[in-house]
């Protein structure tokens, strides 16, 4: 079994469209999608919801007013600056470290656990799917992240599937580094903007530094052949393989407007290449 | 006024929207919070002069006053002290997981034996600069670091008050987004007309109308996909304030580094417009409480 992340660094290079391709192409596999706190895949794959579990994670203060003095000694100590000047709890703020529990001379301070959000197992028509929705404004995506990745990859050892892959978010932070550990591939795509290629070398960045090996497609990489040559001459010079060259194609939103994956839209040359990069990547 | 400008999905134009804004206006002080990914600065290329660390306070224990109780262990939300007592009049020792410390310090303050101290575990980088009278922070996450809220919090001490802040917020709708746009006075979504644009834009509304941050929608390549943002802006009552059309052009600039208004002056008096549109939902809202 091969697990493959679908990566970026920048957002909106086109992770999604490149899973979704993925989805239509790979066979025996499972899809998971981490971009826990702003979930696209589903609008491709059109789940059917198997199993719904709750995920339950880190807790959040609560203050009974009739027994606060409103001495404000939970101000002075959180961190987070999630307690009001009128000693309430913005339990939006709150991380859960319940210092303020231990603190407070009235114990008027209680922990509660928190339900961070809920994550499914569906069927789909391209094979099983497991995806989440992180509650609004919660923590722990990470957390969110390696639950699913785990039930992903227990599933796909249950059915015996060769692949679990994953549309990872974007940025370096925790639900990244959950999205690539142990993963014995990681996708970059990425577009030939400057930003593009800044944020690109970042995430590559972190795959390496928890040693995971990395090849990069360069989506729409003929809005700026220059800029597409300089990602390809970082490449080089980093052993990092060019998976595909992805042309801009219109097609590509007129597919996702349909709800459909691209390779399976339309014969374009977008879809073209996405194939290619899935030969080599597999 | 602090105005933010963020979306759920990334990639929709948050930083071009942000960006273009700062240069329309005087009096501005720019501020990338989008430390995992930062890219404000490719565009306004600002001279920095002056570098601070960023940090998160962990736990450093004194071992000699140190009696292995076990309180801070007991007390770590996060699992990142583990404290072995000694036995046989064999000494204890305490073991100190700072990636997963949220410098919160519970430990040191619940101490009975005022033993832990706190240092700083380096997390990132704060860049300080300036272009054209425009004041510019950013962070910058160290690669392999998992929690960027801290370094968000960090940055935003640096807010000026006197100016006009504008906040670039990253992709998302969790803690490290709700960070950034804590405090805005006004937030601008940019989203775009496609079906991912819709899901997250929801989402991201969510978020606002949670923390209670006025907002208004910016709709970028506004004339590609279909029309079911608008559609859900009209249902939902809430304010489009701008349409970027699509632009091989604008693309093409974007990718080079060069704000919109540069390519096309026309795009100064639209983002000025968008400013003022801000002004007066701001004071409509304020007359209203």
């Amino acid at each position: 079994m091969k697990q493959i992340a679908v990566i970026s660094g920048k957002g909106g290079t086109g992770k999604t469209v490149v899973a979704g391709a993925f989805a239509a192409l790979a066979k025996n596999k499972i899809m998971v999608d981490c971009d826990v706190d702003a979930a696209d895949l589903h609008l491709l794959l059109h789940p059917v919801l198997k199993e719904r579990h709750e995920f339950r994670s880190g807790q959040t203060a609560v203050i009974d007013n009739k027994l606060c003095e409103k001495c404000g000694k939970c101000i002075s100590v959180c961190r987070s600056g999630a307690i009001g000047s009128d000693c309430s709890i913005e339990r939006f703020f709150c991380e859960g470290c319940a210092l303020c529990s231990y603190i407070c001379p009235y114990g008027a301070i209680r922990m509660e656990e928190n339900i961070a959000g809920e994550w499914f197992v569906s069927d789909t028509e391209y094979g099983p799917f497991v995806h989440a929705k992180l509650g609004i404004a919660e923590e722990n995506s990470g957390k969110l992240v390696a639950q699913i990745r785990k039930a992903g990859k227990e599933l796909a050892e249950k059915q015996a599937l060769d692949y679990v892959i994953i549309d990872g978010p974007p940025g370096i932070g925790c639900p990244v580094i959950a999205s690539l550990s142990g993963v014995d591939c990681a996708l970059i795509v990425t577009e030939p903007t400057l930003s593009g290629l800044h944020d690109a070398k970042r995430v590559i960045e972190v795959a390496e530094h928890f040693n995971i090996g990395v090849k990069l497609a360069i989506n729409k990489y003929d809005l700026n052949l220059t800029i597409a040559e300089t990602i390809e001459t970082f490449c080089g010079e980093n052993n990092i393989p060019v998976a595909g060259r992805i042309p801009f194609d219109e097609a590509v939103v007129k597919a996702l407007v349909e709800g459909k994956t691209i390779v399976e839209y339309a014969e374009c040359a977008a879809a073209n290449e996405v194939r290619k990069v899935w030969e080599t990547i597999k | 006024m602090i105005i933010s400008v963020a979306s759920g999905k990334g990639g929709t134009g948050k930083t071009t929207v942000a960006v273009n804004l700062a240069l329309s206006l005087k009096n501005i002080q720019f501020l990338d919070c989008d430390v995992e990914e930062p890219n404000a600065h490719i565009f306004l290329k600002p001279l920095i002069k002056e570098k601070t660390e960023a940090y998160i306070p962990v736990p450093e224990i004194d071992e000699a006053k140190c009696a292995h109780c076990g309180r801070c262990q007991e007390v770590c939300a996060y699992h990142a002290i583990a404290v072995l007592p000694g036995n046989n009049g064999q000494k204890g020792s305490v073991l100190v997981f700072p990636h997963l410390c949220h410098g919160c310090g519970a430990c040191s303050l619940l101490c009975p034996q005022t033993a832990i101290k706190e240092a700083n575990r380096d997390t990132g980088v704060i860049e300080i600069g300036e272009r054209n009278n425009m004041q510019f922070v950013h962070g910058r996450l160290n690669v392999g670091e998992a929690m960027s809220p801290p370094l968000v919090r960090q940055l935003k001490k640096y807010i000026n008050p006197t100016r006009t802040v504008i906040i670039d917020a990253p992709p998302g709708t969790s803690c490290p987004v709700i960070t950034a746009v804590k405090g805005s006075d006004f937030c601008l979504l940019v989203t775009e007309p496609t079906p991912f644009g819709l899901n997250d834009l929801i989402l991201a509304v969510e978020v606002l109308r949670k923390l209670k941050i006025p907002f208004g929608v910016v709709i970028n390549r506004s004339d590609i996909g279909d029309g079911k943002v608008e559609e859900y802006c009209k249902q939902e009552n809430m304010p489009i304030l701008m349409k970027i059309p699509f632009s091989r052009e604008i693309a093409v600039s974007y990718s080079e580094g060069m704000p919109i208004i540069k390519k096309d002056a026309s795009y100064q008096d639209k983002f000025i417009n968008l400013y003022l549109n801000i002004r007066a939902i701001k004071s409509e809202a304020n007359s209203r409480y």
